[in-house]
């Protein structure tokens, strides 16, 4: 069984972390691995840095630049990972543009993943379509977990879609924008997680974009399975150690 | 046949699509659904017709420079693209997509600009049609193309820097997206060049395609053939190029030539040709040939044109290259500037610097004396006297 399906059958409300492979150091990657494993944090996508992110906002395109200035690349990440999985149990992502993943080669990254302890990925500029046609036999293959992305615009219809090729989980857009905070919640975004909450699907949804706070969180898992922290947490290991970790997750949950 | 205009998911052969992330979707798709449809509207078409006549002041020219004739012992023609409107051919395309946005229901525009062509261009029409207009220029770029940040802010237009990235085109058009991402209600982004998902490549390509339609009946005029032996253009993102190719596709009498911009040389590490140095990948939505590092980073281009310095190409010439449809040829700043200057002094045009990339390709070229060959003069070069004087000390 692939770790993320386990976890999620855990049934409580996940708390996952998103943060840019090799910022702010060249070698965070690690530390801040184990530091989230420690404090608790029930999954982690591994940003893999790109010079284009045109989904994200800026403070993970400043991560994104800074690591690739720190001589970030998708070779390099993987020899970081190589032994990871004797210190870190928890399901891990890689969460990245598709450029990147096409240069390396989509077989040789997914294999590499496997061999790595890699649980899924989110490619968010490839599209469902050409997954479904082109690569979903090869992400099958190894045991790979592709996340789809839904947003308050997407369709009734394209949503079932998702829903039905999808097998971990699927990430619910909270509102049409890039990556990063927003502060709070609207009434618009209650009515869409409670709108999609009534669609039953069978693909468990976990939250990200404009999650930041303790008070996000528990509103974006009232009607979902979790939810993800990525520019907020970005920011906090911008300014403090891995050792910090463990504050700012207890401030969270 | 056909098999050089996009199928119906948007590719030309490996390339194009529309790798975009879900928040697109929806705008992207409503696209789609429509451009074909409202585009063959009569009364769209009426419009379109009737602004490009009156407004741009089409048809451009079809001009035979006799002087530039003899010297490269063939039949030369220029069309004149730098007589429209604002100076370019980048006005033909703005207009479509205004019309297209209005008939979507749209209220506010976004795009993109590199040296300010287009971004002027699209300032103008949303002025004309009294529409909110957001362009976004890289930081490096309205440092050194003052003129025409001033341009847009006098057409009413809010000039916003990108400062991310390497903050040129690149850069623009992923604030430009990222401004689409968080807008996805009222906003239509107007897109500068045949790049970007699909149906922008096919659509912009359509729009433009207005440049070989009068050539067909510009020549038959003058020669009494709607086919030239060449057909000359530079590229870039290559919008004026797929317009300039357009009816003549599926002519394989007609030889297409595609010059891209060589900056210091093609091996210097400082250049935008696109075909010899890019690689199979993907950059803003398209499938593409791009400029890339093997760590599939996309890098930074460099030419003198700042039109020409996009470090891919659109979806169609990256087929056209691979199929050998169209002949890719390169030249660099100093024979495009050179190439500038003799025109200036051979026929009393001064082309802008992306256009004399296109006629720096006859110099590299043989011809038969009775050949026919249209060079695309895409835009004037007003905008490039600094770089001119600088170049050569005037």
């Amino acid at each position: 069984m692939n770790r993320i399906v386990n976890k999620l059958n855990e049934n409580k409300k996940l708390l996952s972390i998103y943060f840019t492979a090799g910022y702010p150091e060249p070698d965070s990657t690690v530390p801040i691995l184990e530091n989230l494993e420690r404090s608790g944090v029930d999954m982690v996508e591994i940003g893999l840095p790109f010079s284009d992110p045109l989904a994200d906002g800026p403070t993970i395109q400043q991560s994104s630049t800074q690591a690739l200035k720190n001589g970030m690349t998708t070779k390099k990440l993987f020899a970081q990972l190589e032994n990871i999985r004797e210190k870190v149990s928890i399901p891990l992502l890689l969460m990245g543009y598709f450029n990147p993943i096409l240069q390396f080669g989509v077989e040789e990254f997914c294999k590499k993943c496997a061999e790595t302890g890699i649980d899924g990925l989110i490619i968010p500029d490839l599209p469902v379509e050409v997954y479904h046609n082109n690569y979903q036999k090869i992400f099958k293959k190894y045991n790979l977990v592709n996340v789809f992305l839904i947003t308050p615009q997407t369709t009734e219809e394209r949503i079932r879609y998702i829903d039905s090729i999808s097998d971990g989980f699927i990430y619910m857009v909270s509102t049409a924008s890039t990556t990063g905070a927003q502060g709070s919640f609207g009434n618009t975004q209650k009515e869409y997680f409670k709108r999609i909450s009534r669609m039953q699907l069978k693909t468990p949804q976990i939250v990200g974009f404009g999650i930041s706070n303790k008070e996000t969180f528990e509103l974006a898992t009232r009607h979902a399975a979790g939810a993800i922290i990525g520019s907020a947490f970005v920011k906090f290991v911008g300014k403090n150690p891995p050792g910090k970790i463990g504050s700012f997750i207890n401030s969270i949950h | 046949m056909n098999t050089y205009y996009a199928d119906k998911k948007g590719y030309y052969g490996a390339y194009g699509g529309a790798f975009i992330p879900e928040m697109l979707y929806p705008n992207v798709e409503e696209l789609k659904k429509n451009y074909i449809s409202i585009m063959q509207e009569v009364s769209f078409q009426k419009e379109f017709q009737q602004l490009l006549k009156d407004y741009v002041g089409r048809p451009s020219p079809l001009f035979y420079a006799q002087r530039l004739s003899e010297k490269y012992q063939a039949k030369i023609y220029l069309k004149r693209e730098d007589l429209n409107h604002t100076g370019a051919h980048k006005i033909n395309n703005t207009i479509g997509q205004i019309l297209l946005a209005k008939r979507l229901g749209k209220s506010r525009i976004i795009a993109e600009t590199g040296a300010g062509q287009h971004g002027v261009a699209t300032a103008t029409v949303c002025a004309l049609m009294g529409m909110e207009c957001v362009v976004f220029m890289g930081e490096v770029d309205i440092a050194r193309q003052a003129p025409n940040v001033a341009r847009m802010k006098m057409l009413g237009a809010e000039v916003i820097p990108a400062t991310s990235g390497s903050k040129t085109l690149k850069d623009a058009t992923n604030e430009a997206i990222r401004d689409w991402i968080n807008n996805p209600e009222d906003t239509f982004y107007i897109i500068g060049s045949v790049v970007g998902p699909h149906p922008y490549p096919d659509m912009v390509a359509r729009f433009q395609s207005v440049i070989s339609q009068e050539i067909r009946f510009q020549l038959k005029e003058h020669e009494n053939t709607s086919k030239p032996d060449y057909i000359i253009a530079c590229v870039g993102g290559g919008s004026n190029a797929a317009g300039a190719f357009f009816h003549y596709l599926d002519n394989k009498e007609v030889k297409l030539i595609a010059v891209e911009a060589a900056g210091k040389g093609i091996d210097s590490g400082e250049s935008a040709a696109t075909s010899q140095l890019g690689k199979d990948g993907i950059i803003h939505g398209s499938r593409t040939l791009l400029m890339q590092t093997d760590d599939g980073q996309i890098t930074e281009p460099y030419s003198i044109s700042a039109g020409l310095d996009y470090p891919g190409v659109g979806p169609q010439h990256a087929h056209l290259f691979k199929s050998g449809r169209a002949r890719f040829l390169s030249a660099t700043d100093d024979e495009a500037m050179q190439a500038g200057l003799e025109l200036c002094q051979l026929e009393g045009i001064i082309p802008a610097i992306e256009s004399a990339h296109a006629l720096a390709a006859l110099e590299k070229m043989t011809f038969k004396k009775e050949d026919i060959v249209v060079v695309n003069l895409s835009g004037r070069g007003d905008k490039d006297l600094n770089t001119y004087i600088n170049y050569f000390n005037f």
